[in-house]
């Protein structure tokens, strides 16, 4: 006895995975002979007519329809033509989208974190037992700092701090935030003015807190003005325009450009130079160093600005995150050293007609690929 | 009409910024605080309209789905007005800021391992072995490249010896990259450059041809 299948045109219709929502991920199964193109459309809930949604890729069956509203429900129907024949498949049941809480594709990013965190949490505890024990090394442009403000001290002229024209959501302006507590307390000790204009209303917030908190610790709270600390614009030319206004009246003998900064970073750092101000830079904004490290007398690297910041507070939390971080490094050497050797013994035995260990490699570098998505 | 006034204001106050470059004067002044105050009213109106207005206010008003969740948001904002409150009540807006920075850093920990970390990782693991020895020179640099800047940034180690070597090594690596860098946006500045030298001689003097 012969049974005869017929594999028919199929769809399905599913909430796409892993997803915010506002998307149903639709699937064409058994995509007859010849197809030329296949069609989608839908019906939403309560509605009598379908409406287009696009065309279906003939090689992958797939669509991810991002046009719908969660929760509402949706009716899908396909048709597969061919240069003779109409082939139609829906669905039937409604499918509907909806967001959902964990993104399962991310599992591996949140294991790292977690490694990390833990790290740092046994770290953070050894440098509350011990603040000594963890080294940090000396950073030169960090020693600079209190001989800047010395030297406008001297001169009798004020300090400007920029602190970066990024929210404070960003890293490098919270480590400016610290690092602007450091310059605040030597500004007080040294009875000298600082100016601190600022780019967005929270990072101001913050800082007039930082600084009044730094004035207060350095046992001059009368000399904190907090009108030097000042918003200016959101508009990023017109703050670099602003402050480059400040730095030609006001003739600073110190300039701290501590933060993020974008194509403004130039434009301040040749105008302080104009001018003859000791200049100390920071920012983890790698496209904008270059013009640091060309006008700036000191420049924290990246990095080196969140190290400075545990640095400067000897904060046990910032101190243990700092070792937690560089054992993160010696971990990703090792996983470089072990994945470089391996592919390099894969490459050989592919060159030498072995490909299997080149295949298991490729499927690692995919995984990699495919988790930074 | 319009356009023609629109372009000369244009071009006179691109020459007043232009005046810098001979120095400090009245009309940089004058170009330089119409500006920042043009752009602080500029942004004052964009976060009514299109944060305040679009965000909160409509959406509560037309009763929207989950409209109801805007009240946290809403609620923090309010919080950071404390600050014009006595001191006794202003530290309530620390809250705000708390908030803000504790999401801001969940966020960045995220972005950081998934946007730059992994990528890094998997662009570093790298055969040695190719059969094509301008791939495996490319593919050593690479490597050595990123290993030696990370030993830069090691900074719980004092900087002795092979790591003080790798360290070095490291370093100019990153004034290689950053010096390519430098190049590369003095590039892109001239092209700006060139955009408003074209502005001011062609829709404002006529004499060369607009683009």
């Amino acid at each position: 006895m012969i049974f005869l299948l017929i594999l028919s045109f199929t769809i399905s219709a599913k909430d796409t995975p892993d997803d915010a929502g506002g998307s149903i991920t639709i699937n064409v199964y058994n995509i007859p002979e010849g197809t030329e193109q296949i069609e989608l459309y839908r019906l939403t809930k309560g509605d009598t007519l379908f409406e287009e949604v696009g065309l279906i890729p003939i090689f992958k069956g797939e669509l991810d329809d991002a046009t719908v509203t969660d929760g509402v429900l949706y009716l899908y129907k396909a048709t597969a033509l061919t240069p003779d024949t109409v082939y139609v498949a829906e669905i039937k049941e409604f499918a509907s989208s909806s967001p959902e809480w964990f993104n399962k594709s991310r599992t591996s990013v949140l294991l790292f974190i977690a490694l990390f965190w833990v790290v740092i949490l046994v770290y953070i505890q050894l440098a509350k037992k011990n603040p000594e024990g963890l080294f940090i090394r000396k950073l030169p442009p960090l020693e600079a700092m209190d001989e800047a403000v010395g030297r406008a001290t001297e001169m009798g002229k004020p300090v400007l701090y920029v602190p970066g024209i990024e929210y404070i959501t960003d890293a490098g302006t919270l480590a400016s935030i610290t690092i602007l507590a450091k310059v605040g307390r030597k500004v007080a000790e040294y009875e000298t003015r600082i100016i601190n204009p600022h780019f967005d209303p929270i990072v101001m917030t913050t800082a007039q807190e930082t600084l009044k908190n730094a004035f207060s610790e350095a046992g001059r709270p009368d000399a904190f003005n907090k009108d030097d600390v000042f918003y200016l614009t959101s508009e990023q030319f017109g703050f670099a325009a602003g402050v480059d206004g400040i730095m030609l009246r006001e003739r600073p003998g110190a300039i701290f450009l501590q933060g993020y900064f974008y194509a403004e970073s130039l434009i301040l750092a040749e105008t302080g130079y104009s001018i003859g101000a000791i200049q100390i830079a920071g920012t983890n904004a790698t496209t904008q160093l270059p013009f640091f490290v060309a006008a700036c007398d000191y420049v924290l690297l990246g990095e080196e600005m969140f190290a400075a910041s545990a640095y400067i507070s000897k904060e046990p939390r910032l101190l243990g995150s700092i070792k937690g971080s560089d054992l993160a490094k010696s971990v990703l050497l090792v996983l470089i050293g072990v994945g470089v050797i391996f592919g390099t013994f894969a490459a050989i035995k592919n060159v030498a007609g072995n490909p299997v260990y080149m295949e298991i490699f490729d499927r690692i570098l995919e995984f990699l690929a495919r988790t930074a998505e | 009409m319009l356009q023609i006034i629109s372009v000369w204001i244009a071009g006179g106050l691109t020459l007043c910024i232009f005046s810098f470059l001979y120095g400090d004067n009245p009309v940089y002044k004058f170009a330089e605080h119409l500006y920042v105050g043009f752009s602080a009213a500029y942004w004052l109106i964009y976060v009514w309209h299109f944060t305040i207005k679009q965000m909160v206010i409509n959406p509560i008003v037309a009763r929207e789905p989950g409209a109801w969740m805007l009240i946290i948001p809403l609620f923090f904002g309010v919080l950071m007005l404390s600050r014009w409150l006595p001191e006794r009540y202003s530290w309530i807006s620390r809250w705000s800021i708390a908030f803000v920075v504790g999401i801001g850093a969940g966020i960045i920990a995220i972005g950081q391992t998934q946007g730059l970390l992994l990528p890094q990782l998997r662009a570093t693991i790298l055969p040695l072995a190719t059969g094509n020895w301008m791939t495996n020179v490319n593919n050593f640099l690479v490597i050595i490249g990123t290993v030696s800047t990370l030993t830069y940034f090691y900074f719980s180690r004092r900087e002795t010896g092979l790591m003080s070597k790798f360290s070095r090594l490291g370093i100019g690596f990153i004034m290689i990259a950053l010096g390519a860098a430098f190049g590369y946006t003095i590039m892109a500045r001239i092209s700006l450059l060139i955009g408003r030298i074209i502005f001011l001689f062609g829709d404002w003097f006529h004499i060369i041809k607009p683009l």
